[in-house]
């Protein structure tokens, strides 16, 4: 019963960008309530995998995917999969903050506000306190609720993004760099933070930083021009990589 | 060698100046003959009576009223159908595709139509074929098979139909594309996106295009005079099938059809104050309106 413990799992998946393949037959399980890291070399497809687990991609013009990823066991590509019903068991974190122009607490209830049974509306202060609590930034903004999320600070913005993908209660996060336009300290603000949320949720994080990915990451998924080139605990991979090509990305040969 | 680069940039400088000044110059003399011809016209009166004597006495009333029941119908016909069109175009439809190319084009051509071109489609279609048409089917004569301002109203909606388009495409286009992705990767369907992340952050843009619409459809004279404009009514019209009188032809027909020109022309100087006054007041509407939202934007409301 491997999808009890991998509740992702992608098979054979490819993506092309009108005529180029982007990503070739990617397979690798994604388990549940770990930290799984995406690393490679710019360009070698790491944000568009990350994209593909909420079809995200699909906002493109010219995308066209081959394969399975499944969750929970549904391929998220089938035909009687809803994207948006998707999107709310699969949140994302984005490499630049991208609060919207509205109040911090407008920001977290976005998400509860859109859903479709309108559930908690009546307690939707309880589900932002919570998510700004969860996402460690409670303290910092909860005299200023109702002032705008553009007046805080880039690490502070990044961590009521992840508030507003949490309160949505979802199952997998995504993070697309979610640190790379942050200062060291910000940094390692979201790193704990992304430590403490894997109690609860399966996060799978895109990073260039080859020490992130070593901080945070229990499994890693190294990609190379489209294709995976190796995926294992991130331990043994940083240590003892089992690809000379994997070897080489990690002593800085290339990158 | 630098003496002359020198000289050569102060005369740069000198002639870009003086042509700012030439164009000062003009507005200058524009507003200033307008102002000095038309300013001992104005009162309670001139805005509240209508035109008596053959247009040599009076107010202009009428014309004021008919104007912006024109420009209202105006409004609820250009504004929905444009911001409709605009959103269309720049949230849905795929950018590469023919027909996109085509509609934008469209737009940009139907831009570059005269205005006298709007009136005579105006009177062919909206008049004889539309009106004409519902007359024929309802078995009378002569209810919307004539000018009127509905059918004038139209033609101006028309005619502003790429200013509400482009103004609504400039603004959508200025929303963060981030903020999109942002609002689709939590759940919210497209037009939850488009309704509650984009149109609040567009909507100074939509109004900016709105009141350069209303500014525009109240200069215009061209698209309405065949299409239900009238000449002189001695009544206000109650209905969008009333002809009426507007500020715009009532200059150009007092001007051009007073039986003593001498006493008129104070009267279509204080008329053309008057419309000045409004276009200039409505830009400025505009530009409040503008910096107000966008400053509650920026507060995050």
């Amino acid at each position: 019963m491997e999808t009890k413990h991998n509740r992702l799992e992608i098979r054979d998946f490819s993506l092309y960008y009108h005529r180029t393949k982007a990503l070739e037959d990617i397979s690798m399980s994604i388990p549940e309530q770990k930290v799984t890291a995406i690393i490679g070399p710019s360009g070698c497809g790491k944000s568009t995998l990350l994209r593909s687990i909420n079809r995200m991609n699909e906002l493109i013009d010219g995308v066209a995917v081959e394969g399975e990823i499944r969750l929970d066991g549904e391929d998220i590509y089938g035909r009687n999969i809803d994207v948006v019903e998707l999107r709310r068991k699969v949140g994302m974190v984005f490499q630049r903050p991208n609060p919207f122009p509205k109040s911090i607490f407008e920001n977290v209830a976005f998400g509860v506000r859109m859903g479709e049974n309108g559930r908690a509306k009546d307690n939707l202060d309880q589900v932002v306190e919570s998510s700004l609590k969860e996402a460690a930034i409670w303290d910092e903004v909860k005299d200023r609720l109702h002032r705008s999320a553009m007046e805080l600070s880039g690490g502070q913005q990044q961590r009521v993004c992840i508030a507003r993908a949490l309160a949505v209660e979802p199952e997998v996060i995504l993070m697309d760099e979610p640190a790379s336009a942050l200062d060291p300290i910000a940094t390692a603000k979201i790193e704990e933070l992304i430590f403490r949320l894997k109690e609860k949720y399966t996060i799978v994080i895109v990073t260039h930083n080859m020490q992130q990915a070593a901080r945070v990451s229990d499994f890693t998924a190294f990609l190379m021009l489209g294709k995976l080139v190796e995926f294992g605990a991130t331990d043994r991979m940083l240590t003892n990589p089992g690809n000379k090509l994997t070897e080489e990305y990690i002593t800085g040969r290339f990158g | 060698m630098n003496n002359k680069r020198r000289i050569g940039d102060n005369i740069r400088i000198g002639l870009t100046g003086s042509a700012v000044l030439l164009i000062a110059a003009i507005l200058a003399v524009i507003l200033g003959t307008i102002i000095i011809g038309g300013y001992k016209s104005l009162s309670c009166e001139f805005l509240t009576k209508p035109s008596t004597d053959g247009m040599t006495a009076g107010g202009i009333f009428p014309a004021i009223f008919g104007m912006v029941f024109s420009l209202l119908i105006m409004l609820i016909a250009v504004v929905p159908v444009g911001v409709a069109t605009a959103i269309y175009l720049h949230e849905y439809a795929r950018p590469g595709l023919l027909l996109t190319k085509l509609i934008r084009g469209a737009v940009n051509n139907l831009a570059g139509v005269p205005s006298i071109v709007f009136g005579l489609f105006g009177l062919g279609f909206f008049i004889q074929f539309i009106g004409g048409g519902l007359d024929h089917s309802l078995g009378q004569s002569g209810l919307f098979g004539q000018p009127c301002i509905l059918w004038a109203s139209l033609t101006l909606a028309l005619m502003n139909l790429p200013m509400i388009i482009v103004a609504t495409e400039e603004a959508l286009r200025a929303v963060p594309q981030a903020e999109r992705a942002g609002a689709l990767a939590l759940g919210a369907t497209k037009w939850q996106t488009i309704r509650h992340v984009v149109l609040p952050q567009a909507v100074s843009g939509i109004m900016t295009g709105v009141v350069l619409t209303i500014s525009r459809g109240a200069g215009e004279v061209a698209p309405i005079m065949f299409t239900g404009a009238a000449y002189y009514l001695p009544y206000l019209p109650k209905l969008p099938t009333d002809q009426f009188m507007t500020l715009g032809y009532h200059i150009f027909v007092m001007t051009t059809q007073s039986p003593d020109i001498d006493a008129t022309v104070p009267i279509a100087m204080g008329a053309t104050l008057v419309l000045l006054a409004l276009t200039f007041s409505l830009n400025l509407v505009g530009i409040v309106i503008r910096s107000h939202t966008r400053s509650q934007l920026r507060k995050g409301r």
